[in-house]
């Protein structure tokens, strides 16, 4: 019995054995011994950040290529070098990514329901998902917390997730479990290439932003003494924060919540404050820029747009060469912006720390005289970017437009900018009611005229800032509303005299809003001048596109360049354009803007063919945010601008007129900011807000 | 009819798990998720009825005729280890998806005693080929329901506030006694 049992196990198993053996054979699979070094190499900790099913399942995409070394998102360099080692790949560094909560607060949003079920952002999403009065934004149950395997998420003290970014391994745990899309993971790239949807927390400053800066984002910063963290976010979306804080027009403040109750927030000044910190300092703040692709980009013209898509190409990692027609970068920041608004100096200071990136610069060079799009194509350029401005004048349309002594304002503030000769007489009228027009009359003030400003709607329509109307008017600037030149007469050798003019009244309004002025006839007058400065609006001056006449890029009917207005692509595909050549004259930030929008396309375009976008993006204000009341907000008075000069100085000198805020000022004023979401906003921050931030931000 | 019957006793009445107890650790193991659950019920639905249907042929044609029925147990084991592999390995080379999504679970049903019990519960009732493919197959599926209303239950329970003590498998033990008590009262339904 026991030989019987024994031959038969003995034979089971060996027949067993056998057929394993025939199968193993017959079915075997190849599989690549590099797999296993893989996985061996990799952190084990099958989390799925990576969008593999562990780590095996990681290792055998990196050895089918569908993987690259930095496949695993907690590994970090050390990780990616090994791996990179093992597959005979070269590596260099790998981009930090860690996970981004894009709302910093306001007080929670009101329930629309009473929920007394289980405290969890999916079970409340399942039930309610429009539950919240802001559809997208943190339920506040912390989800997302308890999901963190590496204790990187806690609660901030309002509700909103705060991550602590020297734990966070962007394994993505939190951003699988947040129903509500709040949670990104993102790097450097990801963040400067993101642009505004309307799915993301948009407070009302930063939908009208044309540079999309995430200003609830640095202000909060501020508050709490991060100086070079809101820096750091400013230059996300921004090159210029130095420049921008000085010139900006600040159309975010025109829509700031608190403007409802009292003064918006001096969002404008807070920015300064913190490029002012940097500078002060004595040193530059490092800025990160991607590992070097070595893929040229020429970028033609080194204003406001050309420096911004320079900018931002150089921090994602390409080479770009700006090439510029005078001999200094700057634009109209610097031919255009009179030193007593932007010094020079700072300038210079801001665009070299950008040069020092990497980027550079061929200067003196005129595009369609010393280059062309094919030369540039021959030179090993890959994409283009043309943001050569709008310097061409409008003209008046009036009799002896030509003669002595009458110039545009641009002509005047290049050759103020450049140190050159202006010949400007002793009774200057301005004609126009933009900010070029401002700067004329306010440089010609301090070269020691007399100066009338003409424009021919009222005050209320001028477009120019009101801070520089009123800055205009404390100076001496005389003005003379609802009047349009009709001629100019001169004396015998050709020079002007006066101005004939004709009194207006506002019509109805026209396409842009404003009230249309018309001439009340028989009211014709005269004002006498020895010079007149014309600055009734710009275009760019395209000509410089053809080539024996031909255009290969598309005109629109206002004179600029046309393309797509989300990738800014042009008919041609790897050339792209921004700023006023774009747009016709428009803001400084708009051209800045409009740079990195650039920028963002011609990454795509090399990296991934062509350049794209998604159908949720932001271009309008989002109306259900634009409230027409905020109510229960405590009132705090807005801290005022400091001025370094007095006003009856500021006549007979060009330096800086307006200063910066103090520290105790800036962080007054950021926390006058209402941290509003979408629809939610801060209705009564109390005093110590800031410290229980720096509280739990310690704790972490 | 015998056979309707005898589906609904191996899926209900004497579910393996919940009335017979047996293949606990994969119940307890593998039903966190209700998508990992259906996976590994598919996976014991396929092994179950292939190994009920050869060590039926083992007993039939080797273990009875030689008086050997003592090593029943030991034979079967072996069997199905054995079987368990060969199947990796068809399904590896023949239908690579299928193989990638069963993954852990085949290697895990090696050592799945409600796999072996089924096969000795056929040699038990001695069934016929035929009814021993329908109940090995019933009680696959009486795995798979109790595996995904389990895992349907945990799912659940994660969103919930539980003390941490008994958070996991203590949990998990303590809901598959209440739903074995449940399966009581399938009772004398059918035998």
């Amino acid at each position: 019995m026991i030989l019987s049992s024994v031959l038969v196990l003995f034979g089971i198993g060996l027949t067993a054995a056998i057929i394993l053996a025939v199968a193993s054979k017959l079915l075997y699979v190849y599989e690549d011994p590099r797999i296993a070094q893989v996985e061996a190499v990799l952190a084990g900790a099958n989390c799925g950040g990576c969008g593999y099913p562990g780590c095996a399942g990681a290792a055998q995409g990196v050895v089918e290529g569908k993987a690259g070394a930095t496949v695993c998102v907690i590994g970090g360099d050390t990780v990616a070098a090994n791996v990179a080692a093992i597959m005979g790949l070269e590596f260099s560094s790998m981009e930090k990514q860690i996970a981004f909560v894009d709302c910093t607060g306001g007080t929670r949003a009101e329930d629309v329901y009473v929920y007394e079920g289980i405290k969890d952002c999916r079970a409340q999403h399942l039930l309610y998902s429009g539950s919240k009065m802001c559809p997208e934004g943190c339920l506040g149950y912390g989800t997302c917390v308890t999901a963190c395997q590496f204790g990187a998420i806690e609660m901030g003290p309002n509700g909103y997730p705060v991550v602590d970014p020297n734990l966070c391994t962007a394994c993505g745990g939190c951003e699988q479990v947040c129903p509500r899309g709040v949670i990104t993971i993102w790097g450097m790239t990801a963040r400067i290439t993101h642009l505004n949807e309307i799915t993301d927390c948009l407070a009302p400053c930063r939908q009208r932003c044309p540079g999309q800066i995430n200003i609830p984002r640095y202000i909060e910063q501020v508050s709490r003494g991060d100086y070079a963290g809101a820096l750091e976010t400013i230059r996300e979306r921004i090159p210029m924060p130095l420049s921008i804080g000085r010139v900006c027009p600040h159309p975010c403040e025109e829509v700031c919540r608190r403007g409802h109750v009292e003064e918006p927030i001096g969002i404008n000044m807070i920015k300064r404050f913190a490029a002012d910190w940097e500078m002060h300092s004595g040193q530059r703040l490092p800025i990160a820029c991607a590992p070097d692709t070595g893929r040229k980009i020429a970028v033609v013209g080194g204003g406001p747009a050309g420096i911004s898509c320079a900018y931002f190409l150089r921090r994602l990692g390409h080479s770009p060469t700006i090439f510029e027609s005078m001999p200094a970068l700057g634009g109209q920041l610097r031919y255009g912006i009179p030193e007593y608004r932007l010094p020079k100096d700072i300038l210079d200071w801001e665009i070299q720390g950008i040069l020092d990136l990497g980027i550079d610069v061929k200067y003196n060079t005129f595009f369609g005289t010393d280059f062309s799009l094919s030369t540039l194509s021959d030179d090993g350029y890959e994409a283009v970017f043309l943001g050569i401005g709008a310097w061409m004048n409008m003209n008046l349309q009036i009799e002896n437009e030509a003669a002595d002594g009458v110039e545009t304002g641009t002509e005047f503030l290049t050759k103020v900018g450049l140190g050159l000769e202006t010949h400007i007489g002793k009774k200057v009228v301005v004609i126009g009611g933009g900010n070029t027009a401002i700067d004329t009359a306010r440089t010609s003030v301090r070269l020691g005229a007399d100066v009338t400003l003409m424009y021919r709607r009222t005050k209320d329509e001028m477009p120019a800032n009101i801070e520089e109307i009123i800055g205009a008017e404390e100076e001496g600037v005389t003005y003379l509303f609802l009047a349009a030149p009709t001629r100019i007469l001169t004396n015998e050798s050709g020079h002007v005299t006066h101005v004939e003019y004709i009194t207006m009244q506002l019509g109805d309004p026209d396409a842009s809003g404003r009230r249309r002025p018309e001439p009340i006839p028989g009211t014709e007058a005269k004002i006498e001048a020895d010079t007149v400065y014309t600055a009734i609006g710009q275009k760019p001056e395209l000509s410089c596109l053809y080539e024996d006449g031909h255009c290969a890029l598309e005109e629109t009917q206002w004179r600029t360049l046309g393309a797509d207005p989300d990738t800014l692509q042009t008919a041609l595909p790897h050339v792209f354009t921004g700023g006023d050549m774009h747009t016709g004259p428009a803001l400084v930030i708009t051209a800045l803007g409009e740079g990195r929008k650039a920028a963002r396309s011609i990454h795509q375009y090399l990296t991934e063919d062509a350049p794209h976008i998604t159908s949720t993006i932001q271009r309008e204000l989002i109306d259900y945010t634009m409230f027409t009341n905020v109510p229960d907000v405590g009132l705090r008075d807005r801290i005022p601008m400091p001025h370094l000069i007095e006003c009856d100085e500021r006549s007979g000198t060009f330096k800086e007129i307006e200063g910066t805020l103090s520290e105790t000022d800036v962080q007054y004023e950021a926390c006058r900011c209402l941290r509003c979401g979408l629809t939610c906003y801060n209705r009564d921050q109390p005093e110590n807000q800031t410290t229980e931030i720096m509280t739990i931000e310690k704790k972490l | 009819m015998d056979y309707f019957v005898l589906v609904i006793a191996a899926i209900f009445v004497n579910n393996i798990v919940l009335a017979q107890y047996l293949g606990n650790c994969p119940f307890i193991g593998t039903s966190k998720e209700t998508s990992v659950a259906v996976g590994m019920g598919l996976a014991v639905v396929f092994v179950a009825a292939m190994a009920a249907c050869i060590t039926w042929c083992v007993q039939k044609f080797m273990l009875t005729p030689n008086d050997l029925g003592y090593l029943q147990t030991i034979t079967f084991i072996l069997v199905i280890a054995a079987l368990v592999q060969f199947v990796e390995m068809f399904l590896k080379k023949a239908i690579p998806p299928l193989y990638k999504s069963l993954g852990i679970f085949l290697p895990l049903i090696t050592t799945n005693c409600a796999v072996l019990g089924i096969a000795i519960i056929c040699q038990r009732e001695e069934y016929t080929f035929i009814e021993t493919l329908i109940f090995s197959v019933a009680s696959g599926l009486g795995f798979m329901l109790a595996l995904v209303l389990m895992a349907g239950i945990r799912e659940r329970l994660d969103l919930s506030p539980v003390p941490v003590s008994l958070k996991g498998t203590p949990l998990g033990l303590i809901v598959a006694g209440l739903m074995s008590l449940a399966f009581f009262a399938f009772k004398g339904m059918a035998s």
